[in-house]
């Protein structure tokens, strides 16, 4: 049974169809990777399958619990379940970074204060942060930030991990660090990881499935060689890195061409 | 004439909007602040709000105070400049000791806090927005309500009160050493004349209005902070009309508490 299952999802802002009748099945254990450009809509869904949106319709189940109509206290259960690490990092500015990762230790369980220190301390270790722990968020650099994203949202040893747009604004050698420890966690605790990134490489090198999105549907779904043989022309546009623009006349071109037939430029 | 009546509606709908989400966060942090109490709710959640009762009350102490020595001294020099015509000095004190246990104590201690704290909160919640560290809160299967604004608006609700208390003192005192400087009336007989020209309604009627005005400037702050949509420069907006909103509010209620308070007086 599938850990987390999408089912004919659509989300709609002001009237604006974002995702349109998605449907996915994740299975325990195992790494997809939503991939897609900007504005596909990947960071949308994920945000659905956190549960921090509702949708126009559809649902989203997590561990058999449809996160889109249950109570509060359910959703906070399946949160409890679910870590996850923001693209922003969104670390508590007043908070160290060892009492980031506590944070949820202390409020969400009764372990001891040494217990915990314990416990934070190899959460950092895991992701090689053990030496900054009393720092501040705003004293890291990029890489450090998302790194300690995922120790906290490693805090409650969470069955599956959710990680948006891991790699994004960090150099190829951090970023590729980054994959390496998704790739030993993964290996160390068996949990089921989300990912949302547009960068391919990072894309390939974890993931066990890839979903590859455009404009609010699924181009895609399959292995990485699956994606890699795809002959989809979206997904090869986005695999080959070939612009839009090539294959449709672009906005300014059509303007042009209109402006020059118009009596105006005659 | 149509969009003149459109463009009304719109603006009550939305000022409805806004009254009705005040509402609902009240309810909201009513039923959540439980867990701030000390003793019976959550230790860390109780931590929080001494800390910000440190924020909202101790360190706007000088502030409040300064202000409040200030006024009394206006207060008294105005007064005394016109009741010296009518050889009525004395009602000078009656003047400074009424008018800051009832009024001035509790309404300039509002705009202080309105002017810190409130916008404090507006910019923290806000800039949390926008940072997603809200959203972060939610999937760490923390109510945002419960953990933010219900220890914030505890110690609003402790803080404030304290202060307008702090206020009045200092009002009351700057009026004795005007009086002391221009009439040579000694602080002791000073202190009696206040003792028997205000009354424990008064100071009641203040310490009331004080409860209100901090559950003005705690949740229009945090409400602002809440709606903060977009990127900094939203916060920057937030924080602003956090300030302008809740001073405004503070007066409104003011003058509706003074009205029912001088209403229901019996002469």
């Amino acid at each position: 049974m599938a850990i987390i299952s999408v089912r004919d999802l659509v989300v709609e802002y002001d009237g604006r169809r974002v995702l349109d009748g998605l449907n996915l099945d994740i299975q325990q254990g195992e790494t997809m990777v939503l991939l897609g450009g900007s504005g596909s809509g990947k960071s949308t869904l994920l945000r659905q399958i956190i549960g921090l949106e509702r949708p126009k319709s559809g649902s989203v189940h997590v561990k058999g619990i449809d996160i889109t109509r249950c109570s509060q206290a359910e959703l906070k259960t399946v949160h409890r379940s679910i870590g996850v690490a923001f693209q922003s990092a969104a670390l508590f500015n007043s908070l160290s970074v060892e009492d980031n990762v506590a944070l949820t230790l202390r409020e969400h369980t009764k372990l001891a204060p040494s217990i915990i220190e314990l416990m934070v301390w190899m959460k950092l270790a895991l992701v090689g942060l053990a030496d900054f722990g009393k720092l501040r968020p705003q004293e890291l650099s990029g890489g450090m930030k998302k790194r300690a994203a995922v120790a906290r949202a490693l805090a409650l040893s969470p069955e599956i991990l959710v990680l948006d747009e891991p790699s994004a604004g960090l150099d190829p050698i951090v970023a590729a660090e980054l994959d390496e420890l998704i790739l030993l966690l993964k290996e160390a605790f068996q949990m089921t990881v989300v990912v949302v990134t547009h960068e391919m490489p990072s894309a390939f090198r974890i993931a066990d499935r890839i979903a590859m999105l455009y404009k609010g549907t699924f181009r895609s779904i399959g292995t990485k060689e699956e994606i890699r043989a795809s002959r989809d022309v979206r997904v090869r546009h986005f695999l080959d890195r070939i612009p839009e623009n090539l294959t449709e006349a672009p906005a300014t071109t059509a303007y042009f061409e209109k402006y020059l037939q118009s009596p105006e430029a005659n | 004439m149509a969009t003149v009546l459109d463009g009304i509606g719109q603006r009550t709908l939305t000022e409805l909007d806004y009254v009705g989400s005040l509402n609902i966060q009240l309810w909201a942090t009513l039923r959540a602040m439980v867990k701030s109490l000390p003793f019976v709710g959550n230790r860390h959640r109780w931590q929080a709000s001494v800390r910000q009762m440190m924020e909202i009350g101790v360190e706007a102490l000088p502030m409040v105070s300064l202000m409040a020595i200030c006024s009394g001294f206006i207060l008294a020099m105005q007064g005394a400049s016109e009741l010296r015509r009518f050889g009525a000095l004395h009602y000078v004190i009656d003047l400074v000791a009424v008018g800051f246990t009832r009024e001035l104590g509790p309404l300039l201690t509002a705009i202080a806090v309105s002017g810190r704290s409130g916008s404090a909160f507006a910019a923290e919640i806000g800039t949390m927005k926008v940072t997603e560290e809200l959203d972060s809160l939610r999937v760490m299967a923390f109510e945002p309500v419960e953990f933010i604004l219900a220890p914030k608006y505890l110690a609003a609700l402790v803080s404030v009160p304290c202060l307008s208390i702090v206020s009045n003192v200092c009002g009351i005192l700057a009026g004795g050493l005007f009086m002391f400087f221009s009439t040579h009336l000694s602080p002791i007989m000073y202190g009696r004349y206040v003792l028997t020209s205000i009354e424990l309604r008064d100071v009641i009627t203040g310490l009331i209005k004080s409860v209100a005005f901090a559950t003005i400037i705690a949740h229009v702050g945090c409400l602002e902070g809440f709606r903060v949509r977009g990127g900094p420069d939203s916060v920057g907006r937030s924080t602003t009309s956090a300030v302008v909103k809740s001073t405004f509010l503070v007066i409104v209620a003011d003058a509706v508490f003074t009205a029912i308070f001088y209403l229901t007086v019996k002469p």
